[in-house]
């Protein structure tokens, strides 16, 4: 009590507190914010789309390089035991197996030297669109403040806006790697290797490029909006970019 | 009502901006008091700490020592939560720059203060369009502030800072990016607020064209009260005063 009595002036005066907005309010505001600002919010949602569409592409085209080996393997035992006739592409495919061992190797090597580059150039890429999104709008935050909206209104609006946008765009994102090098694999390696192994290699790595996308999006987005909510109004009204 | 007498006091206030190594004292022992529905000018050259004291007024950056007091509550024992509640309903901001949200229309920025109160969307944009009617805006409640002029958009400003009945309006050079004649429509509506709604109206500026509806001038320089003027006192003066306010606008 001694320390609400201390706030009290002489008159016994006493500041209110500001209301909690309830969580559905958040929503609507963060929604409407995506909604007003449409075409920024598509360019932010399409540089997270693209990152995970590379890196989706970069890892599938893996998995189909594994699948089809793991194929070819197959024929080589089935011929060897005798349980398979050979077709004349059948014996290529395993001489070339046999041939390229040294190579595979190295193209195994590259792959994953890709796969790496892949998942930097997301990750730069999806924090870059998400630095420059919200730090655009410190002033706006600073505005906010002024007008009455507390640190974790702000907050919490962002964090929305983050969940929504990275999930929509690395679900779409890996739509559109995984189709792209589906399809040139169609092309290229035929009917076969659209199996078993290819649909659990394409949930796996559903779950891995949405969570990442959706991560990585949410880190970028968060960190800054915190650093602006709890800056003194004045500063967040000064920032200049 | 003795203790209602005063809205705003501030009791030796310092604000101190290290720069480099060096110590910069933009407020230095700043004693103010403002009654209640007074319209006070806070004048003096740039970088006199008009602005920095604006900013400790309302809450909006912290103070190195010293207090202010809002209506006989100390703001440095205030935590977040009652902060906010004063930035929301006590006091409204009008700034030189606007500092409208540029996404949204005239109508939705007056409207979002009423949000963070906690109004529901209706009232809330009954409440915006009746404010931006009051500011003489009622025809374009749907446009943008790309799409207004400055005198416009320094007018959804004023209405923004209205939306949940202040009882003070702190105004930083609010006519500081508005040519000679937008400047003088947006004091003239100023005045009319302070006169007709009662709210207490302080302004920092370095506009003379102000000193015609102050009741009182305070003068700071580097940091600290060079004097404290009643317009009687300088009514005689304010002829030249207007010639000087001209040709500094001019240039």
């Amino acid at each position: 009590m001694s320390v609400r009595d201390s706030r009290q002036g002489a008159s016994g005066a006493e500041v209110k507190r500001q209301i909690q907005l309830p969580f559905a309010k958040a929503v609507e505001i963060a929604f409407k914010s995506i909604k007003i600002r449409f075409w920024r919010s598509l360019i932010t949602a399409a540089g997270i789309l693209l990152g995970i569409a590379f890196f989706t592409s970069v890892r599938m085209s893996g998995e189909f390089t594994r699948i089809q080996r793991g194929i070819i393997l197959q024929k080589k035992e089935a011929i060897a035991a005798g349980t398979l006739k050979p077709s004349a592409e059948d014996v290529r495919q395993v001489n070339s197996l046999e041939a390229d061992e040294a190579d595979r190797r190295s193209s195994e090597m590259r792959l994953k030297w890709l796969s790496i580059m892949a998942l930097i150039v997301c990750t730069v890429g999806i924090t870059n669109a998400m630095l420059m999104s919200v730090t655009e709008r410190y002033k706006e935050i600073g505005t906010m403040k002024c007008l009455g909206a507390l640190d974790s209104l702000i907050v919490k609006l962002f964090f929305i806006e983050a969940c929504f946008l990275g999930l929509i765009a690395s679900v779409m994102g890996f739509v559109v790697g995984w189709a792209v090098i589906s399809l040139v694999r169609l092309v290229t390696d035929g009917i076969e290797v659209f199996g078993g192994a290819f649909w659990l290699a394409s949930l796996q790595l559903l779950i891995l490029s949405v969570s990442l996308g959706t991560v990585l999006t949410f880190v970028a987005t968060i960190l800054p909006a915190i650093k602006a909510a709890e800056m003194p109004p004045a500063a967040a009204l000064r920032v200049e970019i | 009502m003795a203790a209602n007498e005063y809205v705003v006091r501030t009791k030796d206030l310092v604000k101190e901006y290290t720069m480099g190594d060096q110590v910069l004292k933009a407020l230095n022992g700043i004693n103010l008091d403002v009654y209640r529905g007074e319209y006070i000018s806070i004048m003096g050259p740039s970088g006199s700490g008009k602005s920095t004291l604006f900013n400790a007024i309302g809450g909006l950056d912290k103070p190195t020592s010293g207090s202010v007091f809002i209506n006989d509550v100390d703001m440095a024992q205030l935590d977040a939560q009652e902060l906010a509640y004063l930035r929301c309903h006590t006091i409204g901001y009008i700034f030189q720059t606007f500092n409208l949200i540029p996404v949204m229309t005239a109508l939705e920025n007056v409207t979002l203060p009423t949000v963070f109160a906690g109004m529901s969307t209706d009232e809330g944009i009954e409440r915006g369009i009746e404010l931006l009617n009051l500011v003489g805006l009622g025809e374009r409640l749907h446009h943008k502030p790309s799409e207004l002029s400055g005198g416009q958009q320094q007018r959804v400003a004023i209405a923004r800072a209205l939306a949940n009945n202040p009882s003070i309006i702190l105004a930083d050079e609010p006519t500081g990016n508005l040519d000679l004649n937008t400047g003088k429509e947006i004091i003239e509506l100023l005045k009319r607020l302070n006169r007709e709604q009662g709210v207490t109206i302080i302004s920092a500026t370095h506009d003379l064209k102000m000193l015609d509806v102050s009741d009182r001038i305070v003068w700071i320089r580097d940091g600290q009260i060079a004097k404290i003027e009643e317009r009687a006192d300088i009514a005689i003066k304010v002829g030249e005063m207007e010639v000087a306010g001209e040709s500094e606008a001019g240039h």
